[in-house]
């Protein structure tokens, strides 16, 4: 088989995306007494806040729920994400371990607009 | 394009104004299906049927001239498929259905008569496929052509992006009646790997089709879902992407959002196509080529 390989090696180098780290993640757990706690509301089609500013190396909980649909919460750089079911308060605790500017979004298809349903995480040092 | 034109002429429309792009590639193991013809399929995807907005004054045209393109060329493809996202999403079933049903109607116009239909997010993530079955049948399914093993899958009517461990079950099943070197060709929506999680161009489960489908030597992926053309390589396993026919997006990680690119009208159409797959028995060989939607 003939195959391309100079094209192919060049879309695979510009698709290449990957995950630097790895979140704590700890699904529907009350939240410790320290820790910071963030609300985020979803709704069709967006999240309140739409933007967060975190510490590096802080542990915050955050608390996620929806006013009408099934929803998802995918940060995908820290590998984290989380069903938000209506009518129920999802937490998840979350330490950044990097800085930078991040897409949080919707991963549940949820109507019209569900492509512009994402938020902006800001770690700072 | 109303006048007939040959299968030479259909090609060359590729590289006319830089609009279309021969993307030659291969579809593995074609060769191993001795005694076959060649033949060529035509791939369509994302038509969105239904939207209306400033990305496609002519939203209401484009799959039409689409269409009469594909008809124009005289020696017509073996089939066609349609890799989702056939309609554009909306809340209403009964508008879903008006959709669908106009839809079908303007593809009923195609000379071909054999056409595959699979869904995207936007005609079955809110109804679990219900509407899409319908109309269309199956979400997921194989067939065979002239050696070549199809297997269709439904990576959208779990809106969760999942293709769930049933159809993996089945996909398992199928893939174990194959050969090792049988030529296949996977049909889908969403991309299997995860091409831009952060923009949800991904399949939550991908990752197992692809495991499933690794120990085939000859397997190759045509997909939707992102509005353009893209190539990428797991292991040895090619997945193309297919230019939509409502609007392009942009480039993988391009920007911050994955909103439509702006209508240039100057250049009507641009980044909205179709392509056609060869797969050459004789010559081992197989060749992919991108089309505009109009002749330029």
């Amino acid at each position: 088989m003939k195959l391309d390989m100079r094209l192919l090696r060049i879309a695979a180098g510009a698709a290449a995306l990957g995950l630097a780290s790895i979140a704590t993640y700890v699904a529907a757990q009350p939240a410790q007494p320290k820790e910071k706690v963030i609300r985020i509301d979803a709704k069709r089609f967006d999240y309140t806040p739409g933007e967060l500013t975190l510490k590096k190396g802080e542990a915050v909980i955050l608390e996620l729920t929806s006013r009408d649909v099934l929803m998802g919460f995918n940060l995908p750089d820290f590998n984290l994400r989380a069903d938000v079911v209506p009518d129920k308060v999802t937490r998840v605790r979350f330490v950044p371990d990097k800085t930078g500017s991040f897409t949080f979004l919707c991963d549940i298809f949820c109507g019209s607009k569900h492509e512009e349903m994402n938020g902006r995480l800001t770690v700072v040092e | 394009m109303t006048s007939a034109i040959n299968r030479r002429q259909f090609l060359q429309l590729a590289g006319i104004g830089g609009v279309g792009v021969v993307f030659a590639s291969a579809l593995p193991g074609v060769a191993h299906a001795a005694g076959q013809d060649d033949f060529y399929f035509v791939q369509l995807s994302d038509t969105h049927w239904g939207f209306e907005g400033p990305p496609n004054p002519d939203a209401k045209g484009t799959l039409k001239k689409a269409v009469a393109s594909v008809n124009a060329v005289d020696q017509q493809p073996d089939f066609i498929v349609f890799t989702g996202d056939l309609t554009h999403t909306t809340d209403s079933p009964v508008e879903r259905r008006r959709r669908m049903a106009e839809f079908k109607d303007i593809v009923g116009g195609l000379r071909v008569k054999d056409v595959r239909f699979m869904p995207g997010e936007h005609d079955a993530s809110l109804d679990s496929g219900k509407a899409f079955k319908e109309f269309f049948g199956a979400t997921y399914y194989t067939f065979d052509h002239k050696g070549v093993h199809f297997i269709a899958l439904d990576n959208v009517s779990d809106p969760r992006a999942l293709i769930g461990d049933e159809q993996l079950a089945w996909l398992a099943a199928d893939l174990g009646q194959q050969r090792a070197d049988a030529p296949i060709v996977v049909l889908t929506h969403r991309p299997l790997f995860d091409l831009a999680p952060q923009w949800d161009w991904a399949t939550r489960d991908g990752a197992k089709a692809i495991e499933l489908l690794m120990p085939f030597r000859n397997v190759t992926v045509f997909y939707g879902h992102i509005h353009q053309e893209h190539h990428h390589m797991t292991g040895h396993i090619a997945h193309h992407a297919a230019k939509g026919l409502m609007f392009p997006l942009p480039a993988p990680g391009s920007q911050p959002n994955r909103s439509p690119l702006p209508w240039d009208p100057a250049q009507p159409y641009k980044g909205l196509g179709f392509r056609s797959v060869d797969a050459e028995v004789k010559e081992a060989a197989c060749r992919i080529t991108e089309y505009p939607v109009v002749k330029a």
